[in-house]
């Protein structure tokens, strides 16, 4: 196994994603409950970078926000320089579970980004993601016929297609039993490898942040702010019994608050 | 037996075999024991479904009932899907709407018939218009309460793929409904069959109900009217049959829970 040392994506040149002071507010019974705190984050072109912390943080809050589906009390999110103020095709946000359209089949799901394009190439980007995301022989089944991995695999599939510039994952395998979730974590990776988009990931399983991400960031509770980051430095394939992987895993947990031992 | 076991396959026919056997039986003896001059026995009944079968007129009567069927439901979709959308989508055009809708929905048809014969005259626009209303407003209603329950992911995931409110009411609100819209239309369809019997007793002089009210009044014909009311229970369930067959097309299957 090659012990290189990962490539940390062009630190120098300027951020994919850039979050500003960062801060959020509910109003909830007439009290205003703030959520997130001065959350300053640059993430480089081609990153993964995963997003833990302790059960109602905020992660979901901050992750929408970036993906700019909850507008912000004060900073600013930038992609490439451009301050985000909305939805837009070249950043998607994957959903834990339901995220797909079930009225449509793989095909069509995987094809409802691209109303645009000419039909020859609309037809050859959805092959190509059917077979990324190894779904060939599933092309007109509907997602009820589809099992729980597959359907993330689909909603993968459907954000890639559009050929977006970030790709934010909501706890996208968090619905999905602990081996299909494995799985998947290495198909995600493969993908991830072969694509090279930037990935920002939410997640509240330790194990997982350390096993795909180049950078993991850590949430305190409410109000959130950026606890630490802690960069990964291990090559992918990641050998989960290393010595390395434990020492970081644990990093991890004590910065959580959890115990070593149940 | 308890409510999970499944019937045997003789059971599903021979039960309802029984008790349609029984009924006649009922009706037949009921007839008989009364000796009643007015009410007609089953078998007078038959011969009364096969008179009427002989003439052309039953299936020009058919064909007037389904006809005006089909355009006042058919109108009531094409005005009440857009309007039930765009309400559903538009909590401040509801509330603003949703007290004239809550107001003209128990209101029956049948007390329409007046207004409607004022509006377009003895004939079928009046009919078609009392179709109209009576199915527009439980389409209008499975509308917008399908369009808020489109789950909040859905409705994200399809804003992510930057689409235009009218794109993603069609691609994405409207689809996500259709299961919910499917259910109020049917029940739109329903009492359209009922409206367009009421509305040919008085607004016009063909179709079905026509048919009922002619024969009791040329010749206090019983057995014409009971012959046509069979006929109208039968064409009734035919509509309803061929409407759930919608719910199996695979594109809204996701939305109906027993699927058989």
């Amino acid at each position: 196994m090659a012990q290189t040392e990962v490539d940390i994506h062009g630190t120098q040149s300027a951020p994919k994603l850039s979050a500003e002071h960062l801060g959020m507010a509910y109003e909830r019974d007439g009290q205003s409950m703030q959520v997130l705190e001065g959350i300053n984050l640059d993430v480089a072109d081609g990153e993964f970078v995963c997003l833990v912390g302790p059960s109602g943080c905020g992660k979901s809050t901050m992750l929408n926000a970036m993906a700019g589906f909850l507008s912000l009390t004060s900073g600013s999110v930038r992609i490439d320089g451009e301050v985000v103020t909305g939805p837009d095709p070249r950043r998607i946000l994957v959903f834990q579970e339901r995220g797909v359209f079930p009225w449509l089949t793989v095909e069509g799901n995987i094809g409802f980004g691209l109303s645009k394009l000419p039909r020859a190439e609309r037809q050859q980007r959805i092959a190509h993601y059917v077979k990324t995301v190894r779904l060939e022989g599933f092309e007109n089944s509907y997602p009820s016929d589809l099992s729980g991995g597959m359907k993330q695999r689909l909603q993968v599939a459907r954000a890639l297609a559009v050929n977006p510039d970030v790709l934010f994952l909501d706890e996208p395998f968090g619905a999905l039993d602990s081996i299909t979730r494995v799985i998947m974590r290495g198909e995600l990776l493969r993908i991830w490898q072969s694509e090279r988009r930037t990935i920002f990931f939410v997640t509240h399983d330790i194990d997982e942040a350390v096993q795909l991400a180049d950078r993991v960031v850590v949430l305190s509770s409410r109000p959130s702010q950026i606890k630490q980051v802690l960069t990964i430095d291990m090559a992918h394939p990641r050998n989960i019994s290393s010595t390395r992987y434990l020492e970081l895993r644990d990093e991890l947990l004590k910065q959580i608050g959890l115990a070593y031992e149940i | 037996m308890n409510s999970l076991a499944q019937p045997r396959a003789w059971e599903k026919f021979f039960w309802p075999v029984v008790s349609a056997s029984l009924l006649l039986a009922l009706w037949h003896f009921s007839v008989v024991w009364t000796a009643t001059r007015v009410f007609p026995s089953p078998l007078s009944v038959e011969k009364g479904i096969a008179e009427l079968a002989s003439k052309h007129l039953l299936w020009a009567d058919i064909g007037d009932s389904l006809r005006r069927v089909g355009c006042g439901f058919g109108l009531a979709i094409i005005v009440g899907v857009p309007l039930g959308l765009w309400l559903g989508w538009n909590p401040a055009a509801n509330q603003t709407a949703n007290p004239v809708i809550q107001l003209l929905r128990p209101i029956s048809p049948i007390a329409w018939i007046p207004v409607a014969i004022i509006f377009f005259g003895v004939g079928d626009h009046a009919a078609i218009f009392l179709i109209f209303l009576g199915s527009l407003f439980p389409i209008l209603v499975a509308c917008v309460s399908g369009v808020s329950s489109v789950p909040p992911i859905i409705r994200n995931a399809g804003r992510n793929f930057g689409l235009s409110t009218p794109q993603l009411l069609a691609r994405v609100v409207f689809p996500a409904a259709l299961p919910q819209i499917l259910i109020g239309a049917r029940i739109a369809l329903g009492i359209a069959w009922l409206v367009v019997v009421a509305a040919e007793m008085i607004a016009v002089d063909s179709g079905l109900g026509y048919l009922v009210i002619d024969s009791r009044n040329s010749g206090k014909r019983y057995d014409l009217v009971v012959a046509a009311m069979l006929i109208i229970g039968v064409i009734g369930l035919a509509l309803d049959f061929c409407f759930r067959r919608l719910e199996s097309i695979k594109s809204v299957r996701w939305g109906f829970r027993s699927v058989s």
